[in-house]
């Protein structure tokens, strides 16, 4: 019990850190945040259910008035902003990317890349434009227009979330609750 | 670690918590049950009263995180002049003033009393999180925040002590791993001390 406390908290606490770490510079030039690779990492270390709570915890603090979103964002305005639904669809994602890895008995390494591009890319940008749509009062085919720019960072953040989780299965096997 | 509360205080200071979030709950669903600009502009300049209300400085200071908005004002307004249609001056009012008034709130009120108002709105989940643990998790991650963005910066040393290299993602299995390790011995500490209700 207190072992899953400890883990959404500190896995809450690490999403905010990818989202503060000054330009991480995942790959030379193309700039991208860390911190949907955060959500994306909750879900395929944690696995769906406990990956999803931390996410919440993670956004319950930005509500709250802590300034962890990207770019030192927080507070309860950006949760009013067009941007709110990849807010909402963060913990979905994060759920969607663990359920994957639990069910999915290939590799750990393709199961994590699998459910990182499937939860953290398709299920967070389908949520996040229909979010757009809807606070911008477009069409959502305009609003997936806004979204396509970012796919490409996107897609290379499901990659390493899926490096990242391999080699955490290599080095603590009995660590990666996803597989538990 | 700094909150978004503005740190002087103005006369929304000392309002009750969950006053303040309640009226904005219902002042942000009248926003979006407007559509004429005039009435929007109108619903704008009242949240720019209650902004100028707090003084200069907060006034100010409020501005900034709405720049955040600037790339969805400008395509928008790109927009709606290309297709020469007036609907776009309701959506940028309706936006700019929602996440003013949220901002609002934010900046009038301590993180305590916040928190103090989420733990409130999750009482229906307390039959299956207890509440102590929800209070417990969020102070973990308020602790642990400083001390895993230390721990970030030192792998990022340790990497460049052996490279000439930026180290890029390289140290995020690390920093992973780490976060993994301190849960398991944080829960031991808990465990030791008592354990969780």
């Amino acid at each position: 019990m207190e072992k899953s406390v400890t883990q959404i908290a500190l896995f809450a606490a690490l999403i905010a850190i990818l989202g503060l770490i000054p330009k991480i510079d995942l790959i030379s030039g193309v700039p991208i945040t860390a911190q949907s690779l955060g959500v994306m990492l909750c879900g395929t270390v944690l696995g769906a259910k406990r990956g999803a709570l931390a996410v919440v915890l993670f956004l319950v603090l930005v509500a709250a008035g802590l300034p962890l979103l990207s770019g030192g964002r927080g507070g309860l305005g950006v949760f009013a902003a067009p941007s709110v639904g990849y807010l909402i669809g963060f913990p979905i994602a994060a759920f969607v990317a663990g359920w994957v890895v639990q069910t999915w008995r290939a590799g750990v390494g393709i199961a994590a890349f699998a459910g990182a591009a499937i939860g953290g890319v398709l299920v967070l940008n389908i949520i996040g434009v229909i979010g757009m749509s809807v606070m911008l009062n477009k069409t959502l085919f305009e609003a997936a227009l806004l979204a396509a720019p970012f796919l490409l960072g996107d897609s290379i953040k499901s990659v390493l979330a899926g490096l990242i989780t391999q080699s955490i299965a290599r080095m603590r096997p009995d660590a990666l609750l996803s597989r538990g | 670690m700094l909150t978004l509360t503005y740190p002087s205080k103005t006369w929304a200071h000392p309002l009750p918590a969950g006053g303040k979030l309640a009226a904005l709950a219902l002042a942000t669903m009248g926003l979006f049950a407007l559509h004429e600009p005039a009435h929007l502009a109108l619903a704008a300049l009242g949240t720019s009263g209650l902004i100028a209300s707090g003084g200069g400085g907060f006034a100010l200071a409020s501005l900034r995180p709405l720049w955040m908005l600037w790339p969805f004002v400008a395509i928008v307004a790109a927009w709606h002049l290309w297709l020469r249609d007036p609907a776009g001056t309701a959506i940028i009012l309706r936006m700019i003033t929602a996440v003013g008034l949220a901002n609002f709130v934010t900046m009038t009120t301590k993180l305590t009393d916040m928190i103090a108002v989420i733990e409130w709105l999750l009482r229906p989940v307390a039959r299956v999180i207890p509440a102590p643990r929800i209070a417990l998790a969020i102070a973990l991650t308020i602790r642990f925040i400083p001390v895993m963005l230390q721990r970030a910066g030192d792998l990022a040393l340790a990497w460049r002590a052996r490279s000439p290299n930026r180290p890029r993602w390289r140290i995020l299995p690390a920093l992973t791993l780490s976060t993994l390790d301190d849960a398991a011995r944080v829960a031991e500490a808990l465990r030791a001390r008592g354990g969780v209700d």
